[in-house]
């Protein structure tokens, strides 16, 4: 074994959705590798039938998403050498949806939230190709652009994380950036948005408390620049009478 | 069972597996707050040591009531005297509701309160001990909608706290020109609550935030791009905000209850 290599402690969950158990393994770790690599080697030496999605291995495609010592994370973006020395690391998979099997749990949650929510409407005299629009008013959504779908947002967030039962009225921060960028896009012409928003996407379960902003691997500021402005628009057009009439009277842009 | 011991979910017993001190921050949330509320709460009925010329405490201006010394009611006294069990109502408690209001629906210390007193969540990926959980979307909760009216009256306050602290550049005989600890201390908090304002959400939403064309607003996208900038900075100046009103009231308090005396520079 080599200086660089050393055998580090892992604890995996492995089972499907009748039950299942965290088993101890012992593995070999290279420097500079990472939580998915090491992964990689318990299922090539001992464990060939552990379940584990991935796919770009660069923090890229959202594939890999797990809980390494409690925390969502990207398996592939997880340093093995932010661990101490001698640590157990525990790696399970995420806790918010239903578990397949070992790591791999069913997301399709998501891709049914994102169905619900209405596409882009661009106005009907433009043709495709003939959208013009200055890089100032893009850049918010530009932002929210970059999110890479890992869902690591959506599982850390107590709203569904911790009650189930939510699940049917909430679509979750990755779907509250997705409605922001949206609502904020200079040429979408449907006006429903901040209403929809509260009424069937249940912005107003959000209480704010950021736990996907803290997760998201590429640093979206999911509550600040998303789930907070979306709740002050949403203000203007339900709960601010002075802002509701405002935008009557005046035919105020960005309201309604 | 539900949330993370729901049926479908990978059977695991333990409420989180977090190894790090994800209990650290809430305490030290609770431990400070509630630290801050017995201090204001102990001021806010004392009813004395507010006011010391030139220098007025931030929990009593404006002071509105007739027990209030002339130099401190700058507003007049609409309130008169107002007993409850033949104790006259402290002046701070006629203004209390509009800088509490304030913080409490303030998108950042609703964050840190929901964590640390309610525990929803404790931490991220840490269970909650809830077995239901409706967000902000009924009574009472559904009311910090209205957080942008306290930020309006917010202005009004940090307006007259400046006053307050341009009216320190007075020696104790009313003189212009003299500046002591005292202007310092007045003009350091109103210096904060003024950051703390300019960084609020609310703020960033109004000055330029609700806008779908940037590029049509050259200047609110502008001021928006500024605001923006001290929006990142909120939670901080949330806390040394709350903490300069204290001190300030500390300092106001030491000086007219005669425990030091304001040293003057000129
Ligand atoms: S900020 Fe809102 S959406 Fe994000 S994790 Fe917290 S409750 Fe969920
Ligand atoms: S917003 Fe961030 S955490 Fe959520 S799905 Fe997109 S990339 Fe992942
Ligand atoms: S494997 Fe693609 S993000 Fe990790
Ligand atoms: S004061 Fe904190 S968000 Fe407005």
């Amino acid at each position: 074994m080599s200086d660089s290599t050393k055998t580090v402690k892992l604890r995996i969950w492995r089972g499907d959705s009748t039950d299942g158990a965290l088993q101890d393994v012992e593995v070999e770790a290279n420097e500079g590798e990472v939580v998915l690599d090491v992964i990689h080697r318990v299922q090539a030496t001992q464990m060939s039938d552990l379940a584990v999605r991935w796919n770009c291995k660069a923090g890229k495609c959202g594939s890999c998403s797990m809980e390494i010592n409690g925390k969502p994370r990207l398996a592939c973006m997880t340093r093995m050498n932010m661990f101490e020395e001698g640590e157990t690391v525990t790696i399970t998979p995420l806790r918010a949806f239903p578990v397949i099997r070992d790591l791999v749990t069913d997301v399709s949650f998501n891709y049914k939230k994102a169905m619900e929510i209405p596409a882009f409407q661009p106005p009907a005299e433009l043709k495709a190709g003939e959208y013009r629009m200055e890089q100032i008013d893009v850049e918010r959504s530009q932002e929210f652009r970059k999110c890479i779908e890992c869902f690591l947002c959506q599982d850390t967030c107590h709203v569904i994380r911790d009650h189930e039962e939510n699940k049917k009225s909430f679509a979750g921060p990755r779907f509250f950036i997705r409605i922001a960028e949206l609502d904020m896009h200079p040429l979408d012409q449907l006006r429903n948005r901040k209403r929809t928003a509260q009424e069937e996407h249940g912005l107003g379960m959000c209480n704010i408390t950021k736990c996907c902003t803290e997760v998201c691997p590429e640093h979206i500021r999911i509550t600040d620049n998303a789930i907070i402005p979306m709740k002050e628009r949403v203000v203007d057009v339900k709960y601010d009478p002075v802002a509701w009439l405002g935008s009557k009277i005046f035919k105020r842009e960005g309201i309604l | 069972m539900s949330g993370v011991f729901s049926a479908t979910r990978a059977k695991i017993s333990e409420r989180t597996l977090r190894t790090d001190r994800w209990w650290l921050q809430p305490a030290i949330t609770v431990a400070v707050l509630v630290s801050f509320i017995i201090y204001a709460t102990f001021r806010a009925f004392e009813s004395k040591y507010y006011f010391a010329e030139p220098l007025i405490s931030p929990f009593y201006s404006p002071c509105l009531t007739s027990t209030c010394p002339e130099g401190a009611s700058l507003l007049g006294k609409p309130f008169g005297t107002v007993a409850l069990f033949g104790m006259a109502i402290s002046p701070a408690l006629f203004i209390l509701i509009f800088p509490l209001g304030f913080r409490l629906t303030c998108y950042y210390y609703r964050k840190a309160y929901y964590r640390s007193f309610w525990q929803s969540p404790p931490a991220c990926a840490v269970a909650e001990p809830h077995s239901t959980y409706t967000g902000e979307t009924k009574a009472p909760l559904i009311l910090q909608n209205g957080h942008r009216y306290f930020f309006f009256a917010g202005l009004v306050f940090n307006v007259l706290l400046t006053i307050d602290a341009f009216l320190a550049f007075r020696n104790e005989e009313g003189h212009w020109g003299h500046m002591s600890v005292g202007t310092l201390v007045l003009l350091t908090n109103a210096t904060l609550l003024w950051l703390y304002s300019a960084s609020c959400h609310t703020c960033r939403h109004t000055i330029g935030g609700r806008l779908r064309h940037f590029s049509k607003h050259p200047v609110r996208y502008k001021l928006w791009t500024w605001v923006s900038i001290l929006n990142h900075k909120h939670p901080t100046f949330a806390w040394i905000s709350l903490f300069g009103v204290a001190l300030a009231d500390v300092y106001v308090r030491a000086v007219a209850s005669g425990s030091i005396t304001n040293f003057y520079f000129f």
